[in-house]
């Protein structure tokens, strides 16, 4: 299988000028492409950090990471999602979404088609002249993920992008989230404090030790079910929910 | 699209009680004003009040069309407000510019803050024997007083707008390859809208208080001229009248301003 992601011995150091902290240290995993990948680990461990790093926003320390076999991070086609939507106020839904297009100045007939079915398809049709203040919760978060499509990404890093929702909606919008990344086959990889949200989501979950962070073990829960919402039914939800939950408080 | 929709009672109720109040606030506005304005009158009329040092309402209102007649009032008008607009335009425009530089830079920022904290303390008037020297006595010497007097707020008050931008939203565009200037034209700029259109409701305060203030120091002509002659000697009718005219323009000056929010925000 195509290797999407390579972190090979990553480290990072944040400096102030009291001290200097080690924040990860020697962290190595892959990432398949059209895989589901959560990092889970203690707060505060340092996996915005590792996130931050792989969509080249900060250098790392040490060691290398690449995208499709390529180094320089920063120019590559990666969607960020974070916790709150951040669209922008100003900008009706449908300008939001062409946003990215307009940054890599990329913004023609097609894509803007692409944007347009994307949003249909998605059950944003008639919200396409609205502000994103008359929208739901979940749907502007619906709205930031095919933001983050638009430009047809290689990968797709989502930091926490659930946490900011109240638990009913949180729910449903994982599971439209989840569908979405796997009906347009994409790879990702989510950043997450909730361990259900984790396994129910995820084809492989890589848990982190305290900071400094590094990987801790790797699970593959194999549950059946078609979405996170089915597979938090399934009975080995919780034997996989109780290992997960050792391995994190050891 | 407005669509055609039927009301319970209740809610059409609730609508009646909600004009209703707005009403009943538009009213005791008016009666305000007419009940100061009739009292003070009643009082002059009456003789309990000594108009040569409070003046009256009707005196003013002669003053003021006398004033238009005889003395060209227009004129002194016409001067204040191109003093007042020239030196808002300078200061908004000037300070906006200054306070992007200052973003775009922290470390012009850094090394430039000790100089705004103390220009923004210094009170301004203190520098109008200076301005005269250097400005002369006329039109530019005031203008130069609201410029100084407005732009240190504008530049303060643009620069921590520009400032407070979300910085999960700049990450976002970065990750998307942004870079500093599309940062800037796309987030920071729009963004900040609402604090542009403050900025400039203050800076119509300032620009006024800068011209007036000018107009007190130096000038033949304006407004402000008016209301310092009227005090010199001793004629308060044509110091009131001219303060009632500067009032109707500042309002109107600031309605216009409040009325760009309006064009300019369309999200809520």
């Amino acid at each position: 299988m195509k290797k999407i992601l390579e972190l090979k011995n990553v480290s990072l150091n944040y400096h102030t000028l009291e001290d200097e902290i080690l924040a990860v240290k020697n962290l190595s995993f892959n990432c398949n492409e059209g895989e589901f990948v959560s990092i889970i680990g203690p707060s505060g461990c340092g996996k915005t950090s590792v996130l931050s790093m792989i969509a080249g926003l900060i250098k790392p320390s040490g060691g290398v990471i690449l995208i499709n076999g390529n180094k320089n991070t920063a120019k590559q086609n990666l969607g960020y999602m974070l916790q709150k939507d951040q669209l922008f106020p100003w900008r009706t839904i449908e300008k939001n979404v062409y946003l990215p297009l307009e940054i890599k100045k990329c913004k023609d007939e097609k894509s803007k088609k692409l944007a347009i079915e994307l949003l249909e398809k998605y059950g944003l049709k008639d919200f396409k002249k609205s502000y994103p203040d008359q929208l739901s919760g979940g749907m502007r978060q619906r709205v930031a993920l095919i933001r983050t499509l638009v430009f047809k990404p290689e990968l797709l890093l989502l930091d926490e992008p659930f946490s900011a929702l109240d638990s009913q909606t949180r729910l449903s919008v994982a599971d439209d989230v989840y569908k979405i990344i796997k009906a347009e086959r994409k790879t990702a990889v989510l950043v997450t404090h909730d361990i259900s949200e984790a396994i129910s989501m995820s084809d492989k979950i890589i848990v982190l030790t305290d900071r400094p962070a590094m990987v801790k073990s790797i699970f593959k829960p194999d549950i059946d079910g078609d979405s996170p919402l089915r597979k938090r039914e399934s009975p080995y939800f919780s034997k996989w929910f109780e290992k997960i939950w050792k391995e994190l408080h050891i | 699209m407005k669509k055609e929709k039927t009301f319970s009672k209740e809610h059409l109720l609730y609508i009646k009680q909600v004009k209703r109040e707005s009403f009943l606030v538009w009213i005791m506005r008016f009666s305000i004003l007419f009940f100061l304005i009739g009292a003070w009158e009643l009082m002059a009329q009456l003789g309990t009040i000594d108009t040569f040092i409070t003046s009256s309402p009707s005196k003013i209102f002669n003053t003021i069309s006398t004033l238009w007649v005889e003395n060209n009032l227009f004129h002194h008008i016409c001067i204040t407000l191109y003093e007042t607009t020239l030196g808002f335009l300078i200061a908004v425009v000037l300070g906006y510019v200054i306070a992007l530089m200052l973003w775009w830079s922290e470390r012009l920022r850094r090394i430039l803050e000790p100089y705004i904290v103390v220009l923004n303390s210094l009170p301004k008037i203190a520098l109008g024997p200076i301005i005269i020297v250097w400005c002369g006595s006329g039109s530019k010497a005031i203008v130069f007083m609201a410029v100084l007097i407005g732009i240190i707020v504008a530049i303060i008050t643009m620069l921590n707008g520009f400032l407070a931008t979300d910085k999960d939203k700049i990450l976002l565009l970065k990750a998307m390859g942004a870079n500093k200037f599309q940062i800037l034209y796309k987030l920071v700029v729009p963004g900040s809208l609402p604090t542009l259109i403050s900025m400039l409701k203050i800076s119509v305060g300032m620009a006024w208080v800068g011209s007036i203030m000018g107009e007190y120091l130096v000038s033949r002509a304006g407004l402000g001229y008016l209301i310092v002659y009227g005090g010199q000697v001793f004629k308060l009718d044509l110091v009131m009248a001219s303060t009632v005219v500067l009032c109707i323009l500042a309002s109107i000056m600031y309605a216009l301003v409040a009325l760009l929010e309006r064009f300019v925000i369309k999200y809520k």
